[in-house]
């Protein structure tokens, strides 16, 4: 229709994005809207269109306008103290978080920020975090102005409630150094060994005993610093009376440093400590693989993390701007357009239409009179409000949900793995086995006792076990994210291979949230009243009306006069000497509406109903294969906060076995969960929104879809990118695999052992038998492990 | 005999040097930040010199941005 004038779509210069029927021309340039034409000429201005030519539309869309007082809240001095890293008499740093920042121009753009102000000193982009380090003089620009300017740019910091609570905890790297450590005592002490393994004459016997001192002294590092990253694990299991794998991995180490000493103390032998640090060395990497988390992303997100810093109260007729914690009692709170309750209040003042679709999942925000409750957590829509707090911040209802006691015992509940148990196995018939071969030397020949039975502990220690585990889950691990599928943590998947029960979110998890999907259902439509219906429709804010004008596709310039909003009903004008109303169907009908009717927006002309726009949410793509993969193994079930409107075709998508459930509220969905567990399932819940949290904490495994995973998500096990939800059943797979992938190479390291437990209970093991075999046994694991994951995974069809 | 004492010596502390070497830059925090040193140095010199020339006054300042800026 009016495309068709324009031809083929015009991309914005700055963003990238269809600039639409009428874009905006400047300087021999397209773009879609003011906000991307003013950046363009800010970066102009100074001399800084390099940014474009580092990347094609670098810029992101700025069609949603900041308002002028929205970092008000950085002349507060609490507030720029708890974001401040570093000050002194000249300088502040501090750390903002830029969600935007995506391509390497604005990587350019913001580490050239003192170009754009002189008073910014320097600015240092952590790409994987997203964050930049900016340095200003305070003394002549303030925090605010940093980030306006920032703003102006395109790049809008998200400061929220988290940052006044809490610091960024530091990534810990203890680990790593141990690595460094261990890595540089095994590679010495292997070559000093070696003259001993190649034979060495008699005549430097001299040289060989220098040899093992040195070899002795470089353990030292190993075992009392390196090694103690299993020590605190094993400790802490005995305190808890469970035997972990890390017990008898430990007493393997000692038990090897403490016959080494002896052995070249007494000139008796060389000792195993070019084994002993090799293990240590590379049970640490695979400890490293596994733990290798994704720092970019978290997923132990709280309400601090959604809620603002601060927002506006009404004080003696004053806007003054207060942080959240201080909110109180009876405060008049000041919302603007776009901005997020923060307490439960009662509106006074202004109309309130509010956003709860990720607070309840309802896809169709909630208009509210004056005297009506409003929850915090919503997103105002249009005019400013005013809110009067009934209910501080923590006392919220949805904070009080978050804050549930129970998580916070579940967590401590640990989880055991199944390696665990087997190494328990592993342990009990090695020590049978040293018990076996010491009664058998005990009668033969004493002398051979002591040296057979340790051999047997150093050589069959579970360190085999331990590596099979941590490689084939780091493997995994790496390639779920490569898949935009990311685990909290290693234990997450075991916890997926084991469950039976899927639950899903509608809004937002299987459904975009977005109005794409619009039916007409009426008499047709001529091309003049669809303007006229635009024009109408044009004038109103409600996001429904804005997605029936998006989907007419006419312009909507037409000439309209009475145009009259009724909350709750709908909207009506003369336009171009018609009536024409749309809204609800009370409203044009004056039919009573069902409650479950699917989402739809009647409208009349001159007081007759001339048809309807329905509203269907749009689904995302492959659920009916995520369906007919999952529907044999796992029971399902759909928990909505939205109303059945479209039960049926729910059904339809995940079977008549599935169970679905309407008009959940945040804790139903809690206790739906509790319920399942109670009777023995083992749960997975799939879901977005802040109305899942409660259900997401309590299930055995909780995902988290995210159509960017830099947005907020709630706290969860698992961060999914919502286009990759119909591979679920695939992840899943892999996860399962996991298990059979470690056994596997557990039972090949085995055959390794048992070369070493022939050799140990005859009671000549020799140091170099165990020197060879400890890395070749470690690199068949490495192989097996990483050449089946990978195996498996391309057989699934992942990336 | 005595050679190889001195060699193993000089051996291992190189190695300690390269042991040195790693601890310091995993603490200095250069592993913190994979994704952006790539990219970083493949930009133009421009903004390199420009801090450098930062502390000249105003004037100087802004000229020279100008000249540097044309690719």
């Amino acid at each position: 229709m009016s495309k068709s004038f324009t031809g083929v779509a015009t991309a914005c210069y700055h963003c990238g994005e269809d600039c639409g029927s009428e874009p905006i021309q400047a300087y021999d340039k397209n773009f879609c809207c003011e906000g991307c034409k003013s950046v363009y000429e800010i970066l102009n201005k100074t001399g800084m269109c390099d940014y474009y030519a580092i990347s094609n539309n670098p810029g992101s869309s700025q069609k949603i306008k900041v308002r002028h007082n929205q970092f008000a809240f950085l002349d507060d001095d609490s507030v720029q103290k708890a974001l401040t890293v570093f000050k002194d008499d000249t300088q502040t740093h501090v750390t903002f978080y830029l969600p935007h920042m995506h391509c390497s121009s604005c990587l350019w753009l913001i580490e050239n920020l003192h170009r754009l102000n002189e008073n910014i000193i320097s600015s240092k982009v952590n790409f994987t975090r997203k964050e930049a380090d900016i340095v200003f003089n305070h003394a002549k620009i303030s925090m605010r102005k940093v980030a306006e300017l920032l703003t102006s740019i395109g790049y809008e910091p998200y400061i929220s409630l988290q940052n006044l609570q809490q610091q960024k905890p530091r990534i810990n790297q203890s680990k790593i150094y141990k690595l460094g450590v261990a890595g540089f005592c095994f590679a010495n002490i292997m070559l000093l060994s070696f003259p001993e393994y190649l034979g060495i004459d008699d005549k430097e016997k001299n040289l060989a005993g220098l040899f093992r001192y040195m070899s002795v002294l470089l353990s030292l590092p190993v075992i009392l610093y390196a090694a103690t990253e299993f020590y605190n694990s094993a400790f802490k299991s005995l305190r808890h009376k469970y035997l972990n794998i890390d017990t008898p991995i430990v007493l393997a180490i000692w038990v090897t440093f403490i016959r080494s000493m002896i052995e070249i103390f007494t000139h008796t032998g060389s000792g195993y400590l070019d084994s002993m640090s090799g293990i240590v060395f590379f049970m640490l990497v695979g400890r490293i693989l596994q733990d290798k988390t994704y720092e970019q992303l978290n997923f132990d997100r709280d309400y601090t993390a959604y809620f603002p810093i601060a927002v506006s109260r009404i004080k003696n007729n004053n806007e003054e701007i207060v942080t959240l914690p201080n909110i109180q009692l009876d405060d008049t709170l000041l919302i603007h357009h776009q901005e997020l309750i923060p307490a439960d209040g009662i509106l006074t003042k202004g109309k309130a239409l509010i956003d709860y679709s990720f607070v309840t999942g309802e896809s169709i925000p909630v208009e509210k009179q004056m005297g009506e409750m409003i929850y915090a957590g919503g997103k105002q829509l249009g005019s400013n409000i005013e809110l009067l707090v009934i209910k501080e911040v923590a006392q919220s209802y949805l904070t009080k949900l978050w804050n549930r006691s129970t998580f916070k015992e579940a967590e401590q509940k640990s989880k055991h793995s199944f390696v665990d148990a087997l190494s328990r196995y592993f342990t009990w018939i090695v020590f049978t086995i040293a018990a076996i071969a010491g009664l058998y030397w005990y009668m033969h020949d004493v002398s051979k006792l002591w040296q057979a039975v340790t051999a047997v502990l150093i050589v069959a220690c579970p360190c085999a076990l331990l590596l099979s585990n941590t490689f084939t889950n780091g493997t995994i691990l790496r390639r779920l994210g490569r898949n935009n599928f990311y685990l909290r943590n290693a234990a997450t998947i075991e916890t997926i291979a084991k469950v039976d029960y899927i639950v899903f979110d509608k809004t937002g998890t299987l459904t975009t949230g977005r109005y794409e999907n619009i039916t007409y259902n009426g008499m047709p439509l001529a091309e003049s009243l669809k303007r006229k219906i635009a024009t109408l429709a044009a004038q109103s804010t409600h996001p429904l009306s804005k997605a029936i004008v998006q989907w007419l596709k006419v312009s909507s310039g037409a000439k309209i006069t009475g145009y009259r909003e009724i909350p709750g009903k709908g909207i009506e004008g003369i336009v171009e000497d018609e009536w024409i109303a749309i809204g609800a169907k009370t409203f044009i009908t004056e039919q009573e509406a069902n409650a479950d009717d699917t989402s739809s927006v009647y409208f009349s002309l001159e007081g007759t109903m001339i048809g309807k726009f329905i509203f269907k949410n749009s689904y995302r793509p492959g659920l009916h294969t995520l369906r007919r993969q999952l529907q044999n193994k796992y029971a399902l079930a759909i928990l909505s906060g939205d109303n059945a409107g479209e039960k049926n075709y729910l059904q339809s998508l995940l079977g008549f076995n599935a169970i679905t459930l309407f008009h959940q509220k945040p804790n139903d969905k809690l206790l739906f969960i509790e319920q399942l567990q109670s009777k023995g399932y083992t749960v997975m819940m799939v879901g977005d929104g802040l109305n899942d949290a409660g259900a997401l904490q309590q299930a055995n495994v909780g995902i988290a879809v995210s159509e960017n995973s830099n947005n907020f998500t709630p706290a969860s096990d698992v961060i999914l990118d919502a286009a990759q939800l119909h591979r679920l059943p695939a992840f899943i797979q892999l996860a399962k695999a996991n298990r059979w992938i470690i056994i596997t190479a557990f039972i090949v390291s085995i055959l390794y052992n048992i070369i070493g437990i022939y050799f140990a209970v005859q009671g000549i093991l020799s140091p170099m038998i165990a020197a060879i075999l400890m890395p070749a046994s470690t690199i068949s694991i490495v192989f097996i492990t990483y050449g089946l994951s990978n195996l498996y995974a391309k057989k699934l069809r992942l990336k | 005999m005595s050679v190889i004492v001195v060699l193993l010596v000089a051996s291992i502390s190189v190695a300690a040097l390269f042991l040195a070497a790693f601890l310091w830059s995993v603490k200095s925090g250069q592993y913190n930040d994979e994704a952006s040193p790539p990219i970083r140095i493949l930009f133009n010199d421009a903004t390199i010199t420009e801090t450098a020339t930062k502390s000249v006054d105003e004037h100087n300042h802004t000229t020279e941005q100008k000249i540097e800026t044309i690719p």
